[in-house]
């Protein structure tokens, strides 16, 4: 029982994380109709900066918000200074160009930061396990990033749908062409969308950071994670992106944590230590190919342009 | 028109009879690195003609077709594990293998276009890597190596550099041909149909997503064709064969080269390896110089090089 609620809080946590960086590629595709491979770059890169930043100023929360502004700044850098020139062309087109910026990215952080990972240390005040029920102790820092993913998921909301900003970004994404016509700025709405979702990408990369290392190519496979939630969520929806991504980090956790006991009962032991890890990993791509055959739009996909 | 169609396949001609002779060179001069180093060009150019096939004339972003390669590498490697050294079986199993799952990822990937096509593929290619991962009896991450080449009963000796080399050239002829034939058939013509407009090619009449599938099986079976030959090549097979920048490079080839030209991957495959190789030459942090000049290849570059070829005709 307690492993389960354990086990539950991090597939919630992994899922909230999981949310940032779909978001920001979500919002991107469906706004500005590009496709970002890079996006798992910015949030390498946020990590990266984090742990210089942090390593710098030592202090958590500073190294932090240094990072965050870095990678928001790096995020309208790229809009401006390239990206912006490929939206309305083919999808193949920003694949091709975004899969060149990741070749870039993982040699200038070899370049810069060398081949070695970084850590990412956690001040004292983040690594006391807090009780959450009685008996059940919990890491403070998850539980963190469970409250801090939760909140920018309200305040994403609350830009999206209550604010001026969030509303040109609506009507942006339904009629770009009507939008620029009444005389908004299309251009710097796309450039602060596009930092905005460096941001929330570099966010979840530097939120990551103290749990798992910081390392080249990090960005790679959470990427196609996150490619995973938008599919099965319906591209261009932040809604479905939300509600997809706590299903695949709730399954893809409690898959791998108790998916080789489940086994171990049906098949031989040997067996089952061998199918398991192949099986748990494969979970979240079988859950993605079911969502297809039934809605190949998404669950909840976005309205039609 | 007729003055651009002559500088493409000039080039055509030009670059298979350089590949034809090229032994010879090597042989004269010494240089076995060229040979190595363009075996493992043609093998890629036969995996980027595939990916021609679906991508060029049929219109579908596969992301995920060094799956296939890894299939056939995987079907070679294993089946040697096992001490099944013929390569009469090995190399059917490879196809087999390649075909099935083609199928079964197009019959599900196919339900859905544009971006989520290339997503999906992209996913499924990741699922086979994290698959062969964990394949613990066949070396998981660190790979499997292969002690002894397919056996032919002495029709073919693979360990021989030259003999090979010429197997791979004429694979990859081979199938350049097949692809001409199919895209010239009526089959290819629905196909590209599809391409152009999908919701009239469904008006007439044509069942859409089988003629979409076949195509789609047609080329992960010659990719997969692609990975046995790699994988006797190196020796060697591991996951990152089939890791998703492969598909990537992969891509990068035909869009190089010219997306829906014959020869346009075979040109795509050389430019980018051997730029790989002379950039890799001077710095360790080529990527650092190939990954903008991606960039600018798509941002100037449209068309890939026949496409160059084509408009400096008309201009």
């Amino acid at each position: 029982m307690l492993l389960v609620v354990e086990q539950f809080l991090n597939g919630l946590q992994f899922g909230l994380l999981l949310f940032l960086l779909a978001a920001g590629l979500t919002l991107v595709f469906g706004i500005m109709d590009f496709v970002n491979l890079a996006h798992g770059s910015l949030y390498m890169m946020g990590a990266y900066f984090a742990a210089t930043f942090v390593a710098w100023s030592g202090s958590f929360v500073i190294g932090i918000v240094l990072a965050l502004g870095a990678t928001l700044l790096l995020g309208i850098v790229l809009e401006y200074s390239a990206l912006r020139h490929l939206y309305g062309r083919d999808h193949l087109d920003h694949v091709l160009a975004t899969f060149g910026l990741i070749l870039f990215f993982n040699d200038a952080v070899r370049l810069i930061w060398g081949p070695a990972g970084l850590a990412l240390p956690l001040p004292a005040w983040l690594t006391v396990p807090i009780q959450i029920m009685p008996g059940v102790f919990y890491p403070s820092y998850r539980l963190a990033i469970i409250v801090v993913s939760l909140l920018v998921a309200i305040f994403l909301y609350v830009v999206v749908m209550r604010t001026r900003l969030g509303m040109l970004i609506r009507a942006g994404a339904s009629n770009r062409e009507m939008i620029g016509a009444l005389g908004i700025n299309i251009k710097l709405l796309y450039t602060l969308v596009f930092g905005l979702a460096a941001a929330l990408a570099g966010l979840a990369g530097m939120m990551q950071a103290p749990i798992l290392t910081v390392q080249i190519g990090m960005g790679e496979n959470i990427l196609i994670l996150a490619f995973v939630i938008i599919v099965i969520g319906g591209i261009g929806s932040i809604r479905g992106a939300f509600l997809a991504a706590i299903f695949v980090g709730l399954i893809d956790t409690l898959g791998r944590a108790f998916l080789p006991d489940l086994l171990r009962k049906i098949l031989s032991s040997a067996n089952a230590s061998t199918a398991a890890p192949a099986l748990s990993s494969m979970l979240i791509y079988l859950l993605m190919a079911m969502v297809l055959v039934v809605r190949p739009e998404g669950l909840f996909p976005a309205t039609k342009r | 028109m007729s003055a651009s169609f002559n500088a493409r396949s000039g080039l055509a001609a030009l670059v298979v009879t350089g590949l034809l002779l090229l032994p010879l060179y090597t042989s004269l001069s010494g240089n076995v690195f060229a040979l190595t180093l363009f075996t493992r060009i043609v093998i890629f150019a036969l995996a980027a003609t595939s990916l021609n096939l679906i991508m060029g004339y049929g219109g579908m972003m596969s992301f995920g077709h060094a799956a296939y390669l890894g299939i056939g590498g995987y079907a070679v490697g294993i089946l040697a594990q096992e001490g099944i050294g013929s390569g009469f079986v090995q190399w059917p199993v490879a196809l087999a293998a390649s075909a099935l799952f083609a199928l079964v990822i197009g019959a599900l990937s196919l339900r859905t276009r544009g971006v989520y096509f290339i997503m999906i593929t992209l996913a499924f290619a990741q699922m086979a890597y994290y698959v062969a991962s964990g394949l613990a009896r066949y070396g998981g991450d660190d790979g499997l190596t292969i002690y002894k080449r397919s056996d032919f009963a002495g029709l073919i000796n693979l360990s021989n550099r030259v003999s090979f080399y010429y197997l791979c050239l004429a694979c990859l002829l081979a199938g350049i041909y097949l692809v001409w034939r199919i895209v010239n058939s009526r089959f290819g013509l629905v196909v590209q149909g599809l391409r152009s407009n999908e919701a009239r090619m469904q008006a007439i009449g044509f069942p859409v997503n089988r003629y979409r599938l076949v195509c789609f099986v047609i080329s992960g079976t010659m990719c997969g064709l692609a990975g046995a030959l790699l994988a006797n090549n190196t020796d060697f097979v591991s996951p990152s064969i089939m890791y998703w920048t492969r598909s990537g490079d992969l891509m990068v080839m035909v869009v190089l080269g010219g997306m829906g030209s014959l020869f346009g991957p075979v040109l795509g495959a050389i430019v980018y390896l051997l730029l790989e190789e002379f950039l890799s030459q001077i710095t360790e942090y080529w990527a650092l110089i190939m990954g903008p000049l991606l960039l600018l290849i798509v941002l100037f570059g449209r068309g890939g090089i026949m496409g160059v070829l084509g408009r400096a005709r008309r201009g």
